[in-house]
């Protein structure tokens, strides 16, 4: 026999739970991949995280530790509009930022060049198990954003590579987080193309993978569910996780 | 409260498998902040890998399964972390750390012989050896397997920059992290042997239903 007792007890936690869950949705503290068998890890971690990293920096390293010669992950072939840009000196490149913003607009190579320079020494860690450190230097995220305008309704930035099936996105915090960079420089020299030139993003607080190479396009959103299988990314569809802060 | 201890077991196996798995991608040690496949291993583990850029001598990769065992890998410590909480909670109020865990006046070395002549467990309390073993696990490699996990995430590192640069850097949490399994590994097996010792269905009931019910 269940209690009155129980059953109040029952229904109050019942109630906790799902108040719980609504206040976690309405800060954001819920990821796009919450569902499936492993959202409740998900959940938990990118919650967790969120709430500890709100004002907290990626360490940085001294100069000295900086990993000779950096190394550089295999991609896949390039495609032929790559290749033309390489072939180009990657003069037309253009990185065009969209969606929830006031003006949108295309910067080439060297508008990104022209605003403020950032650098920092950090580690870039793949979720395979190796790092490396290297000083990147480019503009800031928000600095590019600043300049077209973010408008209120923003909540996540989603950017793709000219590669294919190559995009992510992360949410507005780590987008206008100071050591967010749009990278176009690396150990004092241009990006290399083995590392993700002209133009890389660069999230040192989360995984490698999350810094994806060759970008062209930024675009700020409010619903994650228009791209793609609506997962917040290509990582989740190929079964990683969204945020990769671990 | 026995309940905790095989959600700590299933959590165990799941982390277990896919943390090897994990490994399998990058089959090589480093001790320090940083290391790569440009870099001078600690050593390595003489299996091929599951991506072709780590140069393991052999001319084929495995196939990649890491998406899968990454989630399960962190949602099985989420679990187990809860577990440990909820065990911890109840071993410092109920008294079982102080009553059971805690050394008693048995003599070390007379139960280290005991251990060692294989002679059978007399049953009742644990023994002494049996204590500090199980205070080993539970406050040393427990914790440590934590610590040197979260030592590898970056946003954790971001918040608290010590947990990693205590250890001396990423890499060696990481390569701690994969001894603390061999240790933690090596307890699973002699805990089975012994228990097996001690007369395996009667303990297993016992951890399952109830020490007075037996």
């Amino acid at each position: 026999m269940i209690s009155r007792r129980q059953l109040l007890a029952a229904a109050a936690g019942a109630t906790g739970l799902g108040v719980a869950a609504r206040v976690a949705q309405t800060s954001g503290l819920i990821p796009p991949d919450h569902g499936g068998l492993y959202g409740l890890g998900e959940t938990l971690t990118y919650g967790a995280q969120k709430l500890l990293t709100a004002h907290s920096l990626a360490r940085e390293f001294p100069r000295g530790l900086i990993s000779n010669p950096p190394f550089a992950n295999e991609v896949a072939p390039f495609n032929d509009e790559f290749k033309h840009h390489q072939a180009t000196g990657f003069a037309d490149w253009k990185l065009s930022i969209d969606g929830m913003v006031a003006k949108p607009q295309a910067f080439s190579v060297a508008d990104i060049k022209a605003l403020p320079p950032t650098s920092h020494i950090t580690e870039l860690s793949c979720e395979e198990g190796w790092t490396y450190i290297a000083e990147w230097t480019g503009a800031r995220l928000s600095q590019v954003l600043e300049a077209v305008g973010v408008l209120p309704q923003a909540r996540y930035a989603v950017y793709f590579s000219i590669e294919k099936d190559w995009w992510d996105s992360i949410d507005m915090a780590e987008a206008l987080h100071p050591q967010t960079l749009v990278a176009y420089g690396l150990n004092g020299g241009e990006l290399p193309v083995g590392i993700g030139g002209p133009l890389r993003m660069r999230v040192p607080r989360q995984l490698g993978y999350k810094s994806v190479k060759y970008i062209t396009r930024v675009t700020l959103t409010d619903d994650l569910k228009k791209f793609g299988k609506g997962l917040g990314s290509a990582a989740p569809e190929g079964g990683y996780s969204w945020y990769a802060g671990i | 409260m026995r309940l905790t201890h095989w959600v700590t077991t299933l959590c165990f196996f799941a982390l277990l498998v896919s943390g090897l798995e994990i490994v399998i991608s990058h089959p090589r040690f480093y001790w320090g902040e940083a290391g790569n496949s440009l870099s001078k291993p600690l050593f390595q583990i003489p299996i091929p890998a599951s991506r072709a850029t780590v140069p393991t001598g052999y001319k084929y990769t495995l196939p990649d399964q890491n998406g899968w065992s990454r989630s399960l890998h962190f949602q099985s410590a989420w679990l187990a972390v809860f577990a440990g909480l909820l065990y911890f909670l109840y071993g410092v109020f109920s008294g079982h750390f102080r009553r059971n865990l805690v050394p008693n006046d048995e003599d070390l070395w007379t139960s280290i012989v005991r251990h060692l002549r294989f002679e059978k467990p007399d049953g009742g309390s644990y023994n002494v050896v049996q204590r500090i073993t199980y205070l080993l696990v539970i406050f040393g490699l427990f914790p440590l397997m934590i610590w040197t996990g979260l030592a590898m995430s970056p946003a954790f590192t971001s918040a608290f920059p010590f947990t990693a640069s205590a250890l001396g850097g990423r890499q060696t949490a990481r390569t701690i992290h994969f001894f603390v399994t061999f240790a933690l590994t090596l307890f699973l097996l002699v805990h089975v042997v012994m228990v097996w010792r001690a007369g395996f269905l009667k303990r297993v009931r016992a951890m399952i239903v109830s020490e007075e019910a037996q």
